[in-house]
């Protein structure tokens, strides 16, 4: 397989994508940013009245239940599911080749797999304040009853498309195409500014 | 002006696209009947007040949605996936006409 080189190396004048701690961060480091570097990142879709085979082709291949509802998701820390939209599925893996062991289970009667693992670059905010400077960017609601552990949003930053799932009480995953997460991670740095952050 | 997508929940309407008037009916693709094409292409009912339209959560799940809009005071009374039901939900404004 051929070598990722990730879209957030840092250059000489680009502080912010240096790790070290950064910001504000005298009175204590409240966010933490970090590239998760997930070597699998797929795209599942099931054909209409599909959905449950689906969802039980997911169980298979990645031992993830999907709870019920709109947005459900689970993660156990290596992989990742959640819904996004009606029908269709984000699922990740730490691993490579999670496409190859769908390929016989999500067969062309239940719907499609599609490898993004090269086209999306999936960021990590945690921290006390990760909620608090993810509602800076986007309109929705992040506290933990509205938005519980595993569950996944699809929204937008401006015209930047993100996909952003809960890992953990105060952890986020934000999944955007490569070629904006330079400009987002500066962004979510400068909005991390006021309450110290630090770069892993 | 918020809509509340049936997937998504609430969101603002900088994530939805307009799609255009959900009462339009597209005649079959063979069809030669000039009015109905005509009729089709520009003809709009222009209400003021429910209108049926047609909107994508493009930045969001990008599904496409039935919604009836207020022209008045863009109040959303009704928001229903697109796929499925063709059905107008809005009273058609020559309906009322006596």
């Amino acid at each position: 397989m051929v070598e990722r080189q990730s879209p957030l190396e840092p250059a000489p004048l680009e502080p912010e994508l240096r790790t070290g701690s950064h910001g504000d961060f005298e009175h204590g480091v409240d966010v933490i940013l970090s590239e998760t570097r997930p070597r699998s990142i797929l795209q599942l879709a099931a054909w209409p009245g599909q959905e449950k085979e689906l969802i039980s082709g997911i169980r298979t291949v990645t031992g993830l239940a999907l709870p019920d509802g709109a947005g459900a998701g689970s993660t156990d820390g290596v992989k990742s599911v959640f819904g996004f939209a009606p029908g269709k599925f984000t699922v990740v893996d730490e691993a490579e080749g999670l496409g190859s062991a769908f390929a016989n289970v999500v067969t062309p009667a239940i719907g499609t797999v599609t490898d993004l693992s090269h086209g999306r670059t999936a960021i990590r905010i945690a921290g006390p304040k990760a909620e608090w400077v993810l509602a800076k960017f986007f309109a929705i609601d992040f506290a933990l009853p509205a938005f519980p552990v595993g569950a996944g949003r699809s929204t937008m930053h401006h015209d930047v498309f993100a996909q952003i799932q809960r890992t953990g009480a105060d952890q986020f995953d934000i999944y955007v195409f490569r070629s904006f997460a330079r400009s987002f991670w500066k962004a979510l740095c400068h909005a991390s500014e006021e309450v110290g952050y630090e770069v892993q | 002006m918020l809509i509340t997508c049936p997937y998504c929940g609430p969101r603002d309407v900088i994530e939805f696209t307009y799609q255009g008037d959900g009462n339009r009916e597209r005649p079959q693709p063979a069809s030669q009947d000039l009015d109905a094409w005509n009729a089709y292409v520009y003809n709009r009912l222009n209400p003021a007040g429910d209108h049926n339209e047609i909107w994508q959560h493009s930045g969001g799940c990008r599904a496409h949605l039935r919604v009836v809009r207020n022209t008045l005071t863009h109040e959303i009374s009704s928001v229903a996936f697109a796929r499925g039901d063709h059905k107008s939900v809005a009273r058609h404004k020559t309906e009322g006409k006596s």
